[in-house]
């Protein structure tokens, strides 16, 4: 039994992370409301960036910020995860307030956050127009 | 630290599962803002206070605005339709 | 009787077929839980349907079998991903250990040589703003271009005339509420600033302080309102600024790749390491991205929040 679990309790961070990673995915998923679509993919974003930082932490290192000169990569956690995570956390906060804007513009068309209604309602104008077009043609 | 650090991750997980049973759009939106909280005290528990700093200012404060501006706007069409309705019977 | 024979064919398509309708949103009218709420494009349409109601029921049926079918799927496809996950993450080196592949010969060289390289005591404002700092450009560009696309989205064509008159009302109406924002964000804002320019010697930097920045903006224009706020900064001045920091950027940039990797003198001094004017160039480049993140931010929030609901 140890050996089959592995590290999974060790890596509990990861474990968390991988769980959230998958709730976010399911709720992009099943969701059917635009808003909380989005909320399910910013906390995929999070999981993600909790998995770079867990994997970079080292137990007992300081932050990445030398302390009285003191050079040695042994005192210190790894600094790379922090730098490519701190550039993905300003970059989700605007590609959510891209897909805020596009939902916006979807309610002020269709009238409605519900992504099925949205597209049936498309689907029918669609279908609509091209009545129109049959019937002009008709004439 | 660490069953302070677990509970923290499970406070994050129970965060994430509550979202597909609340119905509320703002209550979503809340629930979300305290779930960056808690995430900005896990980066600080993970040595990386660019992070947390970062994480608290974006998620708690601007992605949360965003949200709630946008649900803001959503009724206020909606009202505006409804007055129209109204006009129109 | 065609009609009819047209839905009989269409329950012989069976679930596969319903499948590829539902996919393709291409129903017969029928959604299978949403009620439309406006009935006037379809009149005529819609006698008919009364007079079918079997088959159509029966559509119904098997639409919310596929309905339910995709949530079925949906969720084994996420324990699956659960359990593929979870397999890889109890093969991982175990979590705070120092010997991990992620902690590499590159990591070490950032921790060892990066205080003399670049003569930033932040490790990681010397790794994004000096080893990587073409990454960064890049970042800065998606924040940017996220910014245009919003105003693409959100602009409106016609000018407002009445926007403008209940601008000044545009603020928070609760007093407390009022008094309080107007205390601290000057606060907010001069902590901005503060993390900006020490980016390079303590925790946080362009991004951080960038974010901090914005949000005391957006304070600012909760509690004076628009009107007060628009004689400092607009959406077209924060367009401006960002170009203008990003070509900085990009300036600045070419000439530290273009003298650097030619070794040639580059007559950038590193400076004494824990003072504000050292480490070369770091320190404006956070300027820079610090000026693109928080004008970013300013921007989309004065855009949702002017984007007036109706534009007929």
């Amino acid at each position: 039994m140890e050996e089959a679990m592995g590290n999974l309790f060790d890596n509990y961070y990861e474990m968390a992370a991988v769980i959230l990673f998958v709730i976010g995915f399911l709720s992009l998923l099943l969701q059917k409301n635009l808003i909380k679509k989005i909320i399910g993919l910013n906390i995929m974003d999070t999981a993600v960036f909790l998995f770079l930082a867990a994997k970079g932490y080292v137990a007992g290192g300081l932050s990445p910020i030398i302390r009285n000169g003191v050079t040695d990569a042994k005192l210190y956690i790894n600094p790379l995860p922090s730098g490519l995570v701190l550039t993905g956390i300003v970059v989700s906060v605007s590609v959510t307030a891209f897909f805020l804007a596009l939902t916006l513009r979807l309610y002020q068309q269709y009238h409605t956050l519900d992504i099925d209604g949205i597209v049936l309602k498309a689907a029918q104008t669609h279908k609509h127009k091209d009545c129109h077009k049959q019937e002009e043609r008709d004439e | 630290m660490t069953i302070f650090a677990g509970l923290l991750l499970l406070f994050l997980i129970a965060c994430a599962i509550s979202l597909f049973f609340i119905e509320k759009l703002i209550n979503v939106v809340i629930v979300f803002m305290s779930y960056s909280a808690v995430m900005a005290v896990l980066w600080l528990l993970l040595e990386s206070p660019d992070l947390a700093i970062t994480e608290a200012a974006v998620g708690c404060g601007i992605t949360t605005l965003l949200f709630i501006l946008t649900l803001k706007k959503v009724n206020a069409l909606k009202e505006e339709r409804e007055e129209e309705d109204e006009q129109e019977a | 009787m065609n009609r009819k024979h047209e839905t009989d064919q269409e329950i012989e398509r069976g679930k596969i077929g319903a499948f590829v309708d539902w996919v393709n949103a291409d129903s017969p009218d029928i959604p299978a839980e949403i009620e439309y709420e406006h009935e006037e494009h379809h009149g005529e349409h819609h006698e008919e349907h009364h007079e079918e109601k079997t088959p159509q029921a029966q559509i119904r049926q098997e639409r919310k079998v596929v309905s339910w079918m995709y949530r079925g799927g949906s969720l084994v496809c996420g324990l699956l991903l659960v359990a593929i996950l979870l397999f890889t993450v109890q093969a991982l080196p175990r979590f705070g250990e120092r010997e991990v592949p992620a902690f590499n010969e590159v990591s070490q060289r950032y921790l060892e040589e990066g205080l003399t390289e670049t003569g930033a005591v932040n490790v990681v404002a010397g790794i994004i703003l000096d080893y990587r700092a073409f990454d960064t450009l890049g970042e800065s560009m998606v924040l940017f271009t996220g910014s245009i696309a919003v105003i693409f989205l959100l602009t409106q064509l016609s000018k407002k005339a009445e926007g403008e008159e209940d601008g000044s009302k545009k603020c928070v109406e609760s007093l407390p509420a009022q008094v309080i924002i107007r205390m601290v964000f000057p606060i907010v804002l001069l902590y901005g600033i503060y993390v900006v320019f020490n980016g390079h010697i303590s925790p946080g930097g362009g991004f951080s302080g960038g974010t901090i920045l914005g949000a005391g903006l957006i304070l600012c224009h909760l509690a004076f309102g628009e009107a007060y706020t628009s004689r400092f900064v607009t959406v077209k001045r924060c367009t401006g600024v960002m170009s203008v920091a990003l070509l900085t950027y990009i300036a600045m940039k070419t000439y530290s790749i273009l003298t650097g990797a030619n070794h040639i003198e580059s007559g950038i001094p590193l400076g004494t390491p824990g003072s504000i004017f050292s480490s070369g160039l770091i320190f404006p480049l956070n300027i820079c991205v610090g000026l693109v993140v928080a004008c970013t931010i300013f921007a989309v929030y004065s855009l949702f929040t002017n984007w007036k609901a109706r534009e007929k």
